[in-house]
């Protein structure tokens, strides 16, 4: 009880709870639609926002070179997201868009680092994430932004469910269609900058996504599986954080290794559960 | 939207589309068609597989982008706004999700519209009663993507009617659906037409909807060969290759003229 007393540990977890609450908001939407990759790609475009945040700093002269990596990480998802959603609006391979981010997001971000003068290794903690380095100002931004992806995702779920659900119907009923599919993008683009400092770029993805597909396997009614997914995300990462204050082990890779455990044996468990009941 | 001539006790008509051409992909799909429907009237249209039927439809509900001609709703250009008194059935689930979904909450998302972000209150109730339409309020809390073929079309024609449109498109309800369903179908459509709906359906037979119907278009080719009364006999007209170039009976001149097509020779 003692730890929960330490500012450092009630920063970690704070930061845990908002992120494993708020990222699969983002995550349903984005599994419904079938673009369960799209926060990866989304992901590495942040990265090069990040490296454009400390060049920003460094060339400003602040004192804290990476001061401006934040920001600079959700201007470039922002902006990564609006370009994914233009291009696949007008027609263009939603994969081939995703790679074409991959390459871009990484190779942007590693040269842009070297010429603000950092080394690989600056990148490291947002590659993986870096919860124990989070400050109180990091904490309250992260809620800030949590509170916005939770106001929007859950007040405009009726409509985001209708688009995402069958696009064509949405477009017969009059929906502003090509806005709440920008809704989505701009919310995963902001839902990967808050979980970044977590997970880590690589990793941010899995925390939108795997709280979904374990909780798709409760439920089949999609506001219920929403619900769901958000308690098993903050479960998620609180017992990550919680086990590695106990022992030295990487936050982020263990939230999302316990995410792939649980969905591994939850699928399982269901399938036991189906044969039983002999449902399909 | 009436014209001075028009006789008076004749309704406006509530769908007026003219001279529509679709492009997809580099081709065009539709060579300039249209259609008129009035309050409580039902129009079918009808045509072999790959006639353009359903693109049209998808034209008519701003599925699919136009590349000429006009669709007019209520008297007024096709606008978002003028979207909410329509309803519509896709062919199938169009773009069923990735995740599970009730047909309570499917039903549900047809209320919605332009700057109807939310369903508002009762939206259950209405939901409920919209599918008890149907006959399918059992089917309230499964599973669409589980309800069998026949099931989930009542679900869509559920989704439609919930919004109380005024104006109803649906694109082969009846196709690969189990009898009962038909039936319910049917049913539904006689109580929509005595109520004023405009209905246009695309159809591949008439089958247990012939007594509704009131005019037949018939699309080949992306063209109107034919504009008049449904075809008396009935299952030769599905067939593919079935080329419509025989009159079936003389065509409605005045209909034909209004849309600006020659009848069949």
């Amino acid at each position: 009880m003692s730890l929960l007393m330490e500012p450092l540990v009630q920063r970690m977890l704070l930061a845990g709870l908002l992120v494993g609450v708020a990222s699969p908001v983002v995550g349903t939407y984005l599994v419904q639609r079938r673009m369960a990759l799209l926060g990866d790609g989304i992901g590495h475009v942040a990265l090069a926002g990040v490296a454009a945040g400390w060049l920003a700093g460094s060339a400003a002269g602040m004192a804290q070179r990476d001061a401006l990596a934040v920001p600079g990480a959700i201007i470039f998802a922002v902006a990564g997201a609006v370009a994914i959603e233009r291009m696949r609006s007008k027609g263009a391979a939603a994969d081939v868009v995703m790679a074409i981010l991959f390459y871009g997001g990484i190779a942007s971000g590693v040269l842009l680092i070297g010429l603000a003068g950092g080394s690989n290794a600056n990148l490291l903690g947002y590659l993986f994430g870096s919860i124990s380095t989070v400050t109180w100002v990091d904490v309250w931004l992260t809620g800030g932004l949590a509170v916005a992806i939770l106001i929007v995702g859950l007040g405009l779920r009726p409509a985001l469910f209708a688009v995402t659900h069958d696009q064509e119907f949405a477009r017969s009923t009059g929906l502003p269609v090509a806005v709440l599919n920008m809704v989505v993008a701009i919310l995963a683009a902001v839902t990967i900058t808050v979980a970044m400092r977590v997970v880590g770029v690589l990793l941010v993805s899995a925390l939108m996504i795997l709280p979904v597909a374990i909780a798709e396997q409760f439920t089949h009614r999609f506001s219920r599986t929403m619900h769901v997914a958000m308690g098993i995300g903050a479960i998620l990462t609180l017992t990550g954080v919680a086990i590695t204050l106990e022992h030295d082990l990487q936050p982020g890779a263990l939230i999302v290794v316990l995410g792939v455990a649980a969905y591994v044996l939850t699928n399982i468990g269901a399938g036991v559960v189906r044969r039983v009941r002999g449902t399909p | 939207m009436s014209s001075p001539a028009k006789p008076p006790n004749v309704p406006s008509p509530v769908l007026v589309a003219r001279d529509v051409r679709v492009s997809l992909q580099g081709s065009e799909i539709l060579h300039g068609v249209g259609i008129e429907a009035s309050p409580g009237e039902v129009v079918a249209l009808m045509g072999g597989n790959g006639s353009g039927k359903s693109t049209f439809v998808r034209a008519l509900v701003g599925a699919v982008p136009t590349t000429a001609g006009t669709v007019e709703i209520f008297g007024e250009p096709a606008s978002p706004q003028a979207r909410t008194r329509v309803g519509y059935v896709p062919q199938r689930m169009t773009a069923s999700g990735g995740l599970a979904a009730t047909a309570l909450e499917v039903v549900t998302s047809g209320l919605l519209g332009h700057r109807t972000l939310r369903p508002g209150r009762g939206a259950s109730t209405r939901a409920l009663k919209a599918l008890a339409t149907l006959g399918v309020e059992n089917l309230a809390h499964r599973d669409v993507s589980h309800l069998s073929g026949g099931q989930q079309q009542r679900v869509l024609i559920s989704r439609a009617l919930v919004r109380s449109p005024q104006l109803l498109i649906l694109d082969e309800p009846m196709a690969g659906v189990d009898l009962e369903s038909q039936v319910a179908f049917a049913h539904a459509l006689g109580h929509l037409k005595e109520s004023g709906v405009a209905i246009v359906i695309v159809l591949h037979e008439l089958g247990a909807l012939a007594r509704h119907i009131d005019q037949a278009v018939v699309i080949e080719h992306g063209c109107i060969t034919y504009v008049g009364k449904p075809p008396k006999d009935l299952g030769v007209h599905a067939l593919p290759g079935h080329d419509h170039e025989h009159a079936h009976e003389e065509p409605d001149q005045r209909s034909t003229s209004r849309l600006g097509l020659e009848g069949p020779q």
